[in-house]
């Protein structure tokens, strides 16, 4: 065995070592990795119970309605299956609107209401202009 | 295996003039597709149906990112070259590519920071994604670092190459990411294997950018190369002969 063959394979062993150990760790912090859950994931029980944490869906269109004079807006997210009543007291971000992937961070209250302190839009993979959006939502 | 022609065009003397000779032929078209792809990105594209004109900084952010990715897969083949053939040359590659490969990096972090606050409603959060690519930031500036840290040249070189190798693992994580996790960062574009979901008149810009980006970085990365060459072999018989040539 050449020396530089020796070194080749000793590289090798290393990454595969390492590899190895990256994949096992980023497999049991799975769901620490997860920046949300889905609203079927939180009724099945999967939530923490004790602290804040995420919820994305997608705004059900014609359930947005805000308190005249407030700030305090209340909207349904949902993923299909399941969903959940969300309020927000805040500036909600622009892309916000019916329809539209949102994240939103809070507890539920003693109403079964989610309580969202911070909500953030989440934006698609797709872009076009809008001739060709509108031409889309007129064919379906 | 046969490696002798390629280690003669692989000499120093000749990896450097080599550098000098074709380093326009890099830099050139690709200032040439970066104008091309900002007039056809600012001016020609179409506002986005949702983002109106500001999504037009995907034309910055999207490039910024491939390359910050793909110069980290060039250093890391490098550094995997210089240890295994103990080659000079590839050393000085890997070494040059750094900072550039960080730049890259600090660009797409700052341009979707920039990107985010307006969009999504903040500029930063520690989804799989973002997190991911700042890391690669650190790896950049860990692999500097290391090498800056050890006085001895030869040492220095093995040290942060086995840290550039091992940090290849992160590549296929940031990619992925979007794809094993929920993040707030959205799915890939243009790199999957069905077709593209974004309008054409919108694309091809973002491919002329991208384009423009890698071969601006290797004509930058030729004239880099090959500075960190000269210093190296600075008592070396070749360069003592290149100076002398090019005194008069």
């Amino acid at each position: 065995m050449l020396p530089r063959h020796r070194r080749f394979l000793g590289i090798c062993l290393v990454l595969l070592t390492v590899g190895l150990a990256s994949f096992f760790i980023l497999k049991s912090f799975q769901d620490n990795l997860l920046y949300y859950l889905t609203p079927s994931e939180v009724i099945a029980g999967k939530a923490p119970e004790d602290r804040e944490f995420r919820i994305g869906g997608l705004v059900v269109t014609g359930s947005f309605f805000r308190q005249t004079g407030s700030l305090t807006s209340q909207f349904v997210l949902t993923d299909g299956s399941a969903s959940i009543e969300v309020s927000y007291k805040g500036i909600l971000p622009d892309l916000f609107r019916e329809g539209q992937g949102i994240i939103a961070r809070g507890k539920f209250n003693s109403a079964n209401l989610f309580i969202a302190s911070e909500v953030l839009a989440k934006h698609d993979e797709n872009y076009m202009p809008p001739e060709i959006h509108a031409m889309e939502t007129s064919l379906e | 295996m046969n490696f002798k022609r390629i280690y003669k065009y692989g000499s120093p003397p000749n990896y450097f003039r080599l550098c000098l000779k074709y380093e326009n032929w890099f830099t050139v078209p690709g200032f040439l597709l970066i104008i091309i792809g900002c007039y056809g990105g600012l001016f020609l594209a179409p506002p986005d149906y949702q983002m109106g004109d500001a999504f037009r900084i995907i034309y910055f952010h999207v490039p910024s990112a491939y390359l910050s990715m793909s110069a980290y897969a060039y250093m890391a083949l490098a550094a995997l070259v210089g240890i295994v053939w103990r080659s000079n040359v590839a050393f000085s590659v890997a070494k040059s590519i750094a900072p550039f490969g960080a730049s890259f990096t600090f660009l797409a972090l700052v341009t979707g920071m920039l990107w985010g606050k307006p969009m999504w409603g903040t500029a930063w959060v520690w989804d799989a994604r973002l997190t991911s690519e700042f890391i690669l930031l650190l790896l950049y500036l860990g692999y500097m670092l290391l090498h800056a840290s050890i006085r001895e040249q030869k040492k220095a070189d093995r040290a942060a190459s086995v840290l550039a190798i091992v940090g290849v693992i992160n590549l296929p994580i940031i990619h992925y990411s979007v794809v094993w996790w929920n993040t707030l960062h959205q799915a890939s574009t243009i790199s999957k294997l069905s077709s593209p979901s974004i309008a054409g008149e919108m694309l091809w810009p973002l491919l002329v950018m991208i384009f423009g980006y890698g071969f601006f970085f290797w004509g930058v990365i030729c004239r880099a190369g090959a500075t960190e060459l000269l210093k190296r072999e600075k008592r070396s018989n070749w360069v003592k002969e290149y100076v002398e040539e090019h005194q008069s």
